[in-house]
């Protein structure tokens, strides 16, 4: 009896210290697997605004995702419906589209067709308007917007400024 | 022991240390077969042949492989394939056998499947396997990924996603599995690692448990007869091997086994030197871009029946329907409630959910390799919806079955 309860002690014992090491170290797998502080870094982008052209779509890279930015014509500034307004980001009374890139569906990469001012998804025919709201299924939902941060003439990405806060409380966006 | 006497041959110097004769007559001369099996039940072997030479070809093409998003491409299609001499072989062999894993694999599943080889005291046989099948799956994606082409890139993008669980949105989740906003250099390193390392491992180790857990309730046969073991080895042994229903594994049985081996390595070999393409998806041999998606994104074909599974549902009954499709497997021997372990076609409707379960997933599979439109899309709504009704029939179907 007593040899047993020995037994029994040194086996709790060593599963106390077992398990603390095992927690320990799960814990440092965790973190190992987590993002590395130059990556982290390099999730920021700046983009200079004035350098766009109305009309014309232009692709950046942020977090090695395409971002689409797209000027508004005058023409499309008029015919803003408020959910589209809602969308755009305005800087220095200017309207654009700032969006990220990929389908909200299963993540292709749509195309935008000048002429009729839409973006188009070829892999299962979803579309968007010029705001980037969806206009025709299955995407669920419409381009979602990149964190960004309005800083004069330019505009970061990654850095969530009150107008992306905003977006972000009214369910704009994800 | 340890008593040792002086060695009278090689072979008595290793048996004292070594105990190679005990050990050959445990694993091998008095390891017992039933004689009534056919060229189905060779698959095990067939795969264990196909896993040695993925081994194989996989060491070779780690000595010039090289984990960098930048060089990765041309590691594998330039060094590799012109530089390196014999290296198309390697990526052939590699290629081919991964692909043609997955067929066998399938072959072996619905061998054990048709003749009840998961029932009765064999459960931990069709479990182990199916833990095989799943680290398996898990190989293929990881080793699908290091080309790093652009379906390579595309599929990583993808499937990471899922973890994101739909309307869960759990994004953090995703990022920590790939240790970046996309997959990049972190993510490219992890599932070199996995693929080389920790997957190979976990297999290793479960060929070892499948195989033990072969061991006791030993392999079942053609009729689904149930064997006394004990008492036909008795009979091999004393030398009545025409009456005794079993036959030693060890070089009997293993002829047999080795004559379809032979068979499958022409075959086999006959892909790797003339149709290595059906392995290789074009799309492939574009290099990862992550500002480029490809028109249409498609699984490997071993995986297209569990992807259109996913598919044609809106994004959270298809992830509960992915998920039920992946773990519905382990759980046949539970859901067949009948006691018969015999060939189905000597079952009640047991005969017709096996043919109907095998014809739905070769209906999946190709719909998972169409574009998702108009009747195609249709098709396999239906498909995934007869798959899920056929497991939740198994249980009722089969308990009605009486007892042969």
């Amino acid at each position: 009896m007593k040899d047993s309860s020995r037994r029994g002690f040194m086996g709790k014992a060593f599963g106390a210290v077992a398990g603390v090491g095992a927690v320990a170290s799960l814990y440092a797998m965790k973190k190992s697997w987590d993002m590395l502080p130059s990556v982290k870094a390099a999730g920021f982008t700046t983009l200079d605004m004035s350098a766009y052209k109305e009309n014309e779509l232009v692709t950046e890279k942020w977090r090695g995702k395409p971002i689409f930015v797209l000027k508004y014509t005058p023409e499309m500034m008029g015919k803003l419906t408020e959910k589209q307004k809602a969308r755009t980001v305005f800087i220095n009374g200017e309207g654009y589209l700032v969006n990220l890139g990929l389908c909200t569906h299963l993540g292709c990469i749509p195309g935008y067709n000048s002429d009729t001012q839409s973006f188009l998804c070829a892999c299962h025919g979803g579309t968007y308007d010029f705001a980037g709201d969806v206009t025709k299924a299955p995407p669920p939902r419409g381009l979602d917007i990149p964190p960004f941060k309005i800083d004069g003439n330019k505009l970061v990405l990654g850095e969530e400024g009150p107008e992306y806060k905003n977006m972000k409380a009214t369910g704009v966006t994800l | 022991m340890a008593h040792f006497e002086k060695a009278t041959s090689l072979h008595d110097w290793m048996n004292q240390r070594l105990a190679v004769d005990t050990v050959r007559r445990v694993m091998a001369k008095e390891y017992w077969i039933p004689k009534n099996i056919n060229f189905l039940w060779a698959m095990g072997m067939i795969l264990a042949v196909t896993f040695g030479l993925l081994l194989v070809s996989g060491i070779f093409l780690l000595m010039y492989y090289q984990p960098n998003v930048a060089t990765a491409f041309d590691s594998v299609n330039y060094t590799i394939m012109k530089e390196v001499e014999f290296g198309w072989l390697w990526r052939h062999i590699h290629g081919v056998a991964a692909s043609v894993v997955f067929l066998i694999i399938y072959i072996h599943m619905f061998t054990g499947i048709y003749y009840g080889s998961y029932k009765k005291g064999r459960e931990m046989i069709w479990i182990s396997g199916m833990l095989l099948f799943v680290t398996f799956s898990a190989e293929a994606f990881s080793g699908y990924m290091l080309p790093w082409g652009q379906m390579s890139y595309w599929a990583g993008m993808v499937i990471t996603n899922l973890f994101a669980g739909g309307s869960l949105h759990a994004d953090g989740l995703v990022e920590w599995i790939r240790g970046d906003y996309v997959p990049a250099q972190a993510f490219l390193n992890r599932f070199f690692m996995l693929h080389v390392l920790l997957l190979p491992l976990a297999i290793l180790g479960l060929i070892g448990l499948h195989f033990a857990a072969l061991r006791i309730p030993h392999v079942n046969n053609q009729d689904g007869e149930e064997i006394d073991f004990e008492a036909e080895a008795a009979k091999y042994k004393a030398g009545n091997k025409k009456e005794s229903k079993v036959i030693a594994f060890a070089n009997d049985f293993m002829s047999k086994d080795m004559m379809v081996v032979g068979i499958y390595l022409v075959f086999f070999f006959y892909l790797v030197f003339f149709h290595y393409d059906f392995a290789m998806d074009p799309v492939n041999f574009d290099p990862a871009d992550g500002l480029k998606t490809p028109a249409h994104i498609y699984p490997e074909w071993y995986f297209l029946w569990s992807y259109e599974i996913l598919r044609p549902f809106p994004a959270d009954p298809g992830l509960v329907a992915f998920g039920f499709a992946q773990v519905i497997f382990f759980a046949l021997p539970f859901l067949d409630r009948s006691p018969n372990a015999v060939p189905a076609a000597r079952r009640g409707a047991f005969k017709y959910w096996f043919w109907l379960m095998l014809v739905d997933m070769i209906v999946l599979t190709g719909m998972g390799k169409l574009p998702p439109e108009g009747i195609f899309s249709t098709i396999g709504l239906v498909a995934a919806i007869v798959f899920i009704l056929l497991w939740i029939a198994l249980p009722f179907i089969t308990k009605k079955e009486k007892a042969l």
